[in-house]
């Protein structure tokens, strides 16, 4: 279980987070709805240990969670993986695409050429693409490269924040559909966040939705 | 025999449109767009063909990357140096006519830019400059525009797109997504244009935004403008759109009446995409669209249809809007198979 219990995440005087717990079953895909501003993506921030709140407890595997961002332990870092929106801020433009793949099992010590390969393979990038830098493909393409790159090192939990919202519908299917095929045979828990409830409907197991704090 | 794609003609011919509005018109004839780079030659865009119209919203729908906006911007001269650009694309209007491909800065700048055409720009929060109000950004286009009395018109503006006059006050970080797209809007609308040229405006909105958003645009196209939607959210294009032209690789595929193209699709490729959908089959296309600087030399979709056949090595004619050697039939609105749940590839896989 990746677990949120009594989180409550500030921005100025403003409460994102008032105090919410929440929980990410492995093995099913959650979804997370509601209308932009309601925090959705603050949580998704917290229970990927990108954003320390301002109280609250986050455990991860019944690991209670002390540092955050750099400062998490690796064995907890890489047990959740986190999928941007917009993939070209989540990227380093200097990086080719099969080095922005290999980056996360690289720092890891982990390397694996051959995943690195399958999983670009079975995200549907073609060998060429592999060789090219961010600015030489498009928003899709890009994407695709940071959905392998989230898997690259098995998290049990991946958190998908607004994944496929810039994309088309048949890019949005593959990419759903690489996530589904992912947790099915890791038995990996999803976290789906999204304003599309058509997609939610058709994705998760459960959807939860927020309202505006 | 080829006969051009012509979106946005005469389809509901039932639909009054003012008097004044029959003499404007935008219409591309094989507007073809690619840049020249050091070791190869992107073809963005391949002999174009359509047509917009007072009244009446053509959504052009594509993935990214599939020269979409690259055609929006030829239609502004807004293309980096190394673009070539070919074809034609007449604006008419006042009795007169006006070729934009290779039309000199300065009447694209004094003539067309914002007072014929106007643009809502992507993601409308980053388009404006942080550093100043909304109400500066939009007295200096009425400025440059020649308004009169820019703050009372600004005023107006706000007001008439759903924005308090003291919102003007606000920077950007200040406004909410919905509030910087009504500004977008307004900046869009200062020089009265009679064509909008939406380019990806709901990218990052949320549904109900998105909705609101396509709704401001069919109000647009009521009050007798014409728009020009480009999107990859089919689900918007079909909120807004009377008219709907898929585009792949370049290459505009289908095109026709929006229930037609995004329910009855008979190209393969508007096809796969319709049933691409979450509300719908939900499978994705199976490979990835060619390369710009690559493209084969016949149909760009063959490598990726299932139905591609011989006939497919080269390139297809237009007949009734579908570019295609073997479109799949064309579907009763009413009858049992038109029906949108339906996935239109099914009996290609059976």
């Amino acid at each position: 279980m990746l677990e949120a219990r009594e989180i409550t995440v500030r921005y100025g005087r403003q409460a994102a987070l008032d105090r919410l717990s929440f929980t990410l079953e492995p093995g099913r895909t959650t979804g997370l709805g509601g209308p932009s501003g309601c925090g959705k993506s603050t949580l998704a921030r917290v229970l990927s240990l990108m954003l320390r709140p301002a109280s609250g407890t986050v455990t991860v595997d019944g690991r209670t969670v002390r540092g955050w961002r750099q400062r998490a332990p690796r064995e907890l870092r890489t047990r959740v993986a986190l999928v941007y929106q917009q993939p070209r801020l989540a990227v380093d433009p200097r990086l080719t695409l099969a080095e922005i793949i290999a980056e996360p099992s690289a720092a890891a010590g982990r390397a694996d050429p051959d995943r690195a390969a399958a999983l670009a393979a079975e995200t549907g990038l073609t060998r060429d693409l592999l060789t090219r830098r961010p600015h030489e493909v498009s928003d899709g393409q890009l994407q695709r490269a940071c959905v392998a790159r989230a898997l690259s090192l098995e998290p049990r939990y991946l958190i998908c924040d607004e994944m496929t919202t810039m994309l088309d519908a048949s890019t949005q299917a593959h990419l759903v559909a690489v996530v589904e095929a992912y947790r099915e045979r890791s038995g990996a828990g999803v976290l789906a966040v999204s304003h599309d409830d058509v997609l939610l409907s058709r994705w998760a197991h459960r959807t939860v939705r927020f309202d505006r704090p | 025999m080829t006969e051009p794609i012509t979106a946005g003609s005469a389809v509901h011919p039932a639909r009054a449109e003012p008097p004044a509005a029959q003499t404007r018109r935008l219409r591309a004839e094989g507007l073809t767009v690619s840049f020249r780079l050091p070791d190869a030659t992107v073809r963005a865009v391949s002999g174009a063909d359509f047509e917009v119209r007072p009244g009446r919203c053509l959504a052009l729908v594509g993935e990214s990357g599939c020269g979409k906006s690259v055609l929006a911007h030829a239609l502004l001269g807004l293309l980096p140096g190394n673009a070539e650009v070919s074809g034609r694309v007449l604006l008419e209007q006042d009795g007169q006519e006006l070729e934009l491909v290779g039309a000199p800065q300065a009447v694209l700048a004094r003539r067309v830019r914002g007072r014929s055409i106007g643009l809502i720009p992507q993601s409308p929060a980053t388009h404006l400059t942080p550093v100043r109000t909304a109400r500066a950004q939009l007295e200096e286009a009425l400025r440059e525009l020649g308004a009169a009395r820019p703050r009372e018109r600004a005023d107006e503006l706000a007001e008439r797109h759903g924005l308090h006059p003291a919102d003007l006050d606000r920077y950007p970080h200040e406004l909410s997504g919905g509030m910087a797209q009504r500004v977008a809007n307004a900046m869009a609308l200062a020089g009265d244009p009679w064509l909008l040229l939406a380019d990806e405006p709901t990218s990052g909105l949320d549904r109900p935004l998105v909705d609101r958003a396509m709704a401001a645009l069919r109000e647009l196209c009521d009050e007798g403008r014409a728009v020009l939607l480009i999107t990859h959210d089919l689900r918007a294009a079909e909120r807004v759109a009377d008219d709907v032209a898929v585009m792949y690789a370049g290459r505009l595929v289908e095109a026709g009446p929006a229930g037609k193209v995004l329910h009855r699709p008979r190209h393969p490729y508007a096809a796969g995409l319709a049933a691409a959908r979450p509300d719908r089959a939900f499978v994705p296309i199976p490979g990835m669209p060619p390369e710009l600087t690559r493209l084969p030399d016949g149909c760009a979709f063959a490598p990726r249809c299932s139905a591609a056949g011989a006939a497919c090595a080269v390139p297809p004619p237009t007949t009734g809007g579908v570019a295609c050697h073997h479109p799949l039939p064309e579907q009763d609105a009413r009858g049992g198979g038109g029906s949108p749940d339906r996935d239109p590839l099914e009996s290609r896989r059976a």
